[in-house]
């Protein structure tokens, strides 16, 4: 019974819906995005507003207690949701484009032009991402926008590394050959017959890159690249609280947040493999 | 000298010339097509056979200008007078799909996983048909699932190919293979990834269709056999090299080539039962590893002395066009064809 029930279940979803860390992690983004959604009505008090005494522990009043300047841990941690998720969701979407464009040309036109791609990923990916992006965050100055800019150069060629294996691949496959001998031209065959089935390794590189992106975009503005005060972004929060080493809560909280989302975005990312990649399981 | 009106005395659609294709490596060009000469008229089938590797397929890639990057093609081909070797990559991309249509081996792989089977067919259709528009597209995608006798076809073009048994996904291919109405149709060993029975369904379907349109039909195969029912002339292909090409009943009754002969000897017979088939002894030679002379010597039972120093010319026998490559073609004894093997 138990058997046949499985392998009923077994076919669209059933072996990632059957998955707890899927589920873990599906509920911890979906709670995020609530919070980035609605924030000003979930937080109890204002991000920026002194709301009690400075440096309080945790207590009913203040889950997360309050920071040097008396502001509310767990309505700031809560607002930089705000900032995280978006910039995360900005870079990771933007470096899929210009990377899995750059790899797919790259892929289908090894000669001149595609080494030229590969030439420039395999610098850039020879740069541990953290000081490259540090470099290039320095040098545009600080704010999240330029953060974004920065991580956004730094993780592209993720992509288009992955893209020209997975173009390399599918571009010798016999229904590309069967659409050349039809007659079809270099972009049709490119984005009708070669791209929708490359996919797969991107997304789940993606969803996973998620959680590292945020990661980023933290140590970034941990080191005062990213975020500028008063911005409740989690990293610059951290650092805020690494000058009152002994008061943990202030770092507690973003730490918190930033460890949940990283893992959520993970697990997903190891479901959504599984569903895509049935050896794995 | 008047002929029959065979479809060979047709103008030919394809003209192949002294066809050469080879692959760069290591700084030298390894041949592994080595001077075809084909023609093929309008309303013909012609087979052509020979072990894989022999160059029988890449030497038809070739001729449309679908050879890999690194291959060398010299020689000429004309359709209906037309070069196509060199012809700029745009026109010959109008002409294949269009003028000239391709069936590949894999059924399976063949289609697009990603895309349902009508949109397929109708993207066959409006490339070569711009004027088309999704209206008439969908209906003529109807009409050629029909035409290859594939059922429910409305419901059918909505599917994906991973819906279709290997089976239908041949017939689809040749469904858009015909939707731009082609004089040729080059089938690559059409039928060798499929099951038995279903392969004599799709040759059967492929040479009506040839009849009904008036195709010229090149069947690329490893099996004689397939090409006894259905081919109307044969090139018997070696080591990049038609070694005998003749009518297909003048191949069967007198093979003129003792590779011709060991291919037919090799056809496994339903009236014999028991014994060992037949097989030709060694191997083909590895590209670029030919030896001189007849290819074929190191495993040729006739071989002599002059086989291993001299290419053989090509000998004509009797007037229809019957032209073997060997030297002792006019020598070799007489062939029984009902035991398909020599007569003692």
């Amino acid at each position: 019974m138990i058997a046949t029930a499985r392998l009923y279940l077994r076919k669209p979803f059933a072996g990632t819906l059957a998955s707890p860390m899927l589920l873990f992690g599906v509920a911890v983004i979906l709670f995020w995005i609530v919070v980035t959604l609605f924030a000003d009505h979930i937080a109890p008090y204002e991000p920026f507003e002194m709301v009690a005494r400075r440096l309080q522990p945790p207590s009913w009043q203040h889950w997360f207690g309050t920071d040097a300047l008396g502001r509310d841990v767990l309505s700031r941690t809560l607002h930089g949701a705000r900032h995280s998720l978006p910039i995360a969701l900005v870079v990771v979407i933007f470096s899929v484009v210009l990377g899995s464009a750059a790899g797919a040309i790259a892929g289908y036109r090894d000669g001149l032009v595609g080494s030229a791609i590969m030439r420039l990923v395999d610098v850039t990916l020879s740069f541990p991402p953290m000081l490259l992006a540090m470099a290039v965050a320095a040098s545009l100055g600080p704010g999240l926008g330029n953060a974004a800019l920065a991580m956004i150069a730094v993780w592209w060629p993720v992509y288009a590394r992955l893209m020209r294996a997975q173009v390399l691949e599918v571009r010798e496959r016999e229904h590309v050959e069967a659409a050349i001998a039809g007659g079809a031209g270099n972009a049709r065959i490119l984005l009708k017959h070669i791209l929708p089935l490359c996919w797969t390794p991107i997304l789940i590189s993606a969803t996973m890159d998620l959680g590292q992106v945020i990661l980023l975009a933290a140590s970034l503005s941990f080191i005062g690249l990213g975020a500028t005060p008063p911005t409740p972004e989690w990293g610059s929060m951290i650092s805020d609280g690494a000058a009152f080493f002994y008061n943990w809560w202030i770092a507690f909280g973003p730490g918190l947040a930033i460890v949940s989302v990283v893992l959520g975005f993970n697990f997903i990312g190891d479901g959504v493999r599984d569903y895509f990649d049935p050896r794995s399981r | 000298m008047m002929q029959f009106s065979s479809p060979a005395s047709h103008p030919p659609l394809l003209r192949v010339r002294d066809l050469r294709v080879g692959f760069r490596k290591h700084g030298q060009v390894l041949e592994a097509v080595r001077g075809i000469d084909l023609d093929i008229a309008r309303g013909e089938v012609l087979g052509i056979v020979g072990e894989s590797g022999s160059g029988k397929s890449i030497g038809m890639l070739a001729a449309l200008g679908l050879a890999p990057p690194n291959a060398v093609v010299s020689g000429s081909v004309q359709y209906l007078g037309e070069e196509l070797l060199t012809k700029p990559r745009r026109e010959m991309r109008r002409i294949r799909g269009a003028k000239i249509a391709m069936i590949f081996q894999d059924p399976l792989s063949s289609l697009n996983p990603t895309m349902r089977v009508g949109d397929q067919i109708i993207e066959a259709l409006r490339l070569h048909q711009p004027q088309m528009n999704a209206r008439q597209a969908t209906q003529r995608a109807l009409e050629l699932l029909e035409l290859v006798s594939i059922p429910q076809p409305d419901r059918r073009l909505r599917q994906f190919p991973h819906e279709f048994s290997g089976g239908m996904r041949q017939r689809v291919m040749i469904a858009m293979a015909v939707a731009n109405g082609p004089d040729l149709l080059i089938a690559d060993e059409p039928t060798t990834a499929l099951d038995v029975t279903v392969q004599s369904q799709i040759m059967r379907m492929l040479r009506e269709l040839q009849a009904k349109l008036g195709l010229g039909l090149v069947l690329i195969t490893h099996d004689l056999g397939v090409l006894a029912g259905h081919a109307n002339r044969v090139a018997v292909v070696y080591s990049g090299q038609v070694v005998e090409q003749a009518d297909v009943f003048d191949l069967f009754q007198n093979p003129r080539h003792p590779y011709t002969r060991g291919l037919i000897a090799s056809i496994p017979k339903l009236t014999e039962s028991g014994g060992r088939l037949y097989s030709i002894a060694g191997s083909p030679p590895a590209l670029g590893r030919f030896p001189p002379g007849c290819a074929f010597h190191p495993r040729c039972e006739r071989a002599g002395d002059i086989c291993q120093q001299l290419a053989p010319p090509k000998t004509t026998i009797g007037g229809s066009g019957h032209v073997s490559a060997c030297h002792f073609a006019n020598a070799l004894p007489e062939w029984d064809s009902a035991e398909a093997r020599v007569k003692e």
